[in-house]
């Protein structure tokens, strides 16, 4: 038994060993990652919705190439049901083909609905784990500011961007960003919170773990599922959201659409045309639900307690 | 013996809304190489915070406020936090009260143990690897190189406290302290953790500090016993001395409180009446006063401070030191 071990051992060691245990953590997260990719390809219903969006993604993607129409051009009888010559979900009150819409509508809708609730979520996973486990006035500081931003409603912080910025998808990004921070920080908070108190972390302390270890290792991984399953389930309501902003003329402008202003639009006609509102309606379920699918598959993946063997 | 740690009037208080709260108030005691004390007490007697206090563990609003913690030549409280860190773990290892929850569910057991050794000791992940496999079949984990790849929640509970073991001695530390190890979990299990506790303190001639409430515990494993009440030290000496002559009322009490094979079903159960107070903003005087049948005026004006009996032992109680001061009087 050595007692020399007290002074810790030397310089050179001692950088090797940080880089070892860099080298180490790689290699954990990419066993991780593979164990988990393997876990989330037994979830049938995980994959299936991950290959319908990825479908649906490259569909927008492609929509240039594939859309039969120009989707602001007016091509068919107005309100024409689906089935018409020429136009299979029928057109909307101006004679718009509804497929065509939909196709170039998915490109706006999916960034609005992914892009702010996953910088969202990077952000408040940063303040909620300051927040939570420094605590302190640290957290009152972070809690408090975000209250702030609380205070106003979604639609008035676009309204604040969109005068800062042009009306327009970025505006709308920017917006339902800002506007998200302030929930999934909460949630990210409470979590980190109620980790900070399992034995493990007082173990892990015990055990000579820094904060950086314990906050990387310990708090984040366990920290991280019902933040996944929230964020998913946000996909799809902000699609709706930012077609509310755009609604209001602080987002996407006409006559460009996405499905959010397709269904808001249809909803005057709704008795003549109900398809005009029924089809974009029907891809958002589809989609956000998808994207809870894939969500509820990421996080049984992650958890070694659900993985099946 | 070389005196592995030696705490001095160790005070831990937590500052709560209604007042302070004397954790642990004036606790000295000092635990050599290859010796175990036990520290005794009932719940909420402050034998944790005073784990924790040597660790360094205590999170605001607990702090410790007066009292010196010596390891080896190193005064712990005067240590900076990373200073600390490396202490942790690679000196001083600790095991606690709830294996089922005291590891990281999301990494598998050989990942944990091995971050430790590399974290401590610098050496490579590979020879961090073949250790951790040496050091679970030391704690007696059935085919450890394929049981390291395992989740915690794979593990029963007995076999995760093993493993929290392996973690503690893991970079063969000289001081041990084990919180309540066997609290959480079944009796015939308690048993093998307790021989493997005696086992791996006897072979790595550490010091360990073992915290229970179990006598029995005591009477297998230790060879000092620091008894505690109310966050205060109450009677402390070598665990023959302390079982054969209980000096301090409150040890006897809690020695009587045995259940012994000769009692016959009717007899009564013995317990001590009352309950222990909550020491927060506590008046002067001794702690038990209030449950003990000996008490005299002097009990609730002063505290007690430490007598050094015939017996052996050191008891803080002032009938116990005033009946031996008359005696010493009356043969002079």
């Amino acid at each position: 038994m050595s007692t020399s071990g007290s002074a810790g051992p030397g310089q050179d060691e001692r950088r090797r060993s940080a880089a070892e245990l860099r080298r180490e953590n790689l290699h954990i997260m990419m066993r991780t990652l593979t164990l988990a990719w393997h876990a989330f390809a037994k979830d049938r219903a995980a994959v299936g919705a991950l290959i319908f969006l990825v479908v649906v993604v490259l569909i927008s993607i492609l929509a240039p190439y594939i859309s039969p129409y120009d989707p602001t051009d007016a091509v068919a009888k107005r309100g024409a049901p689906p089935g018409t010559e020429g136009v299979i979900l029928g057109a909307d009150l101006d004679g718009r083909d509804i497929l065509s819409r939909l196709l170039w509508g998915g490109r706006i809708s999916i960034l609005i609905g992914f892009v702010p609730t996953v910088a969202a979520t990077a952000i408040a996973v940063f303040l909620g784990l300051v927040a939570g486990y420094i605590g302190g006035w640290i957290d009152q500081v972070i809690m408090r500011v975000l209250d702030i931003f609380f205070a106003f409603p979604l639609v008035l912080m676009a309204i604040v961007v969109a005068g800062i910025l042009e009306p327009g998808v970025a505006t709308v990004i920017i917006a339902i960003t800002i506007g998200l921070v302030p929930y999934i920080t909460r949630l990210v908070r409470t979590t980190t919170v109620s980790v900070k108190q399992q034995p493990y972390i007082e173990a892990a302390r015990a055990g000579g773990a820094g904060v950086p270890t314990i906050v990387t290792r310990y708090v984040l991984p366990n920290m991280l599922a019902p933040v996944i399953v929230y964020a998913t389930t946000l996909i799809g309501l902000m699609m709706v959201v930012g077609s509310g902003l755009s609604f209001l003329g602080l987002g996407v402008q006409p006559p460009d659409a996405d499905w959010g202003i397709m269904v808001s639009e249809g909803r005057a006609v709704l008795k003549k045309a109900p398809h005009a509102t029924a089809f974009p309606g029907l891809v958002i379920v589809v989609v956000s639900l998808a994207f809870s699918f894939v969500g509820d598959g990421l996080r049984d993946a992650l958890d070694p307690r659900a993985r099946v063997r | 013996m070389e005196t592995v740690l030696k705490v001095e009037k160790l005070e831990t208080q937590f500052k709560l809304r209604t007042g302070v709260l004397k954790a642990v108030d004036g606790i000295s005691f000092e635990v050599e190489a290859g010796r175990v004390l036990c520290i005794v007490g009932e719940s909420g007697s402050g034998k944790s915070v005073t784990a924790q206090s040597i660790m360094r563990l205590i999170d605001p609003p607990g702090r410790i406020v007066a009292g010196k913690i010596w390891y080896r030549n190193l005064d712990l409280l005067a240590l900076s936090e990373s200073a600390m860190e490396k202490l942790r773990g690679d000196r001083i290892g600790m095991i606690f009260q709830d294996p089922m929850t005291s590891l990281n569910p999301v990494f598998t057991i050989g990942e944990q143990i091995v971050e430790t050794i590399v974290a401590h000791q610098g050496v490579k992940k590979k020879e961090a690897r073949a250790r951790a496999v040496e050091l679970l079949r030391l704690v007696g984990i059935a085919e450890p190189e394929r049981r390291l790849n395992d989740y915690p929640h794979q593990y029963s509970g007995g076999m995760r406290q093993r493993v929290l073991i392996a973690i503690a001695i893991a970079c063969e530390p000289d001081l041990l302290i084990a919180d309540e190890p066997t609290t959480a979990l079944d009796v015939t299990i308690q048993a093998q953790i307790l021989k493997l506790l005696a086992d791996v303190q006897k072979q790595l001639q550490s010091a360990m500090i073992l915290i229970t409430h179990d006598l029995g515990v005591v009477s297998a494993m230790a060879d000092e016993v620091l008894v505690m009440y109310a966050g205060r030290m109450v009677e402390y000496g070598d665990v023959a001395t302390i079982f054969r002559h209980p000096r301090h009322p409150y040890t006897v009490g809690l020695l009587d409180s045995i259940i012994k094979l000769s009692d016959n079903r009717d007899s009564e159960l013995r317990s001590i009446s009352g309950l222990p107070p909550v020491p927060i903003d506590p008046p002067p005087g001794c702690a038990f006063r209030d449950r003990c049948s000996r008490a005299i005026a002097i009990c609730g004006e002063q505290d007690p401070q430490p007598y050094n009996t015939k017996t052996g032992s050191i008891v803080l109680c002032h009938v116990i030191a005033q009946e031996e001061t008359d005696e010493r009087q009356v043969s002079a």
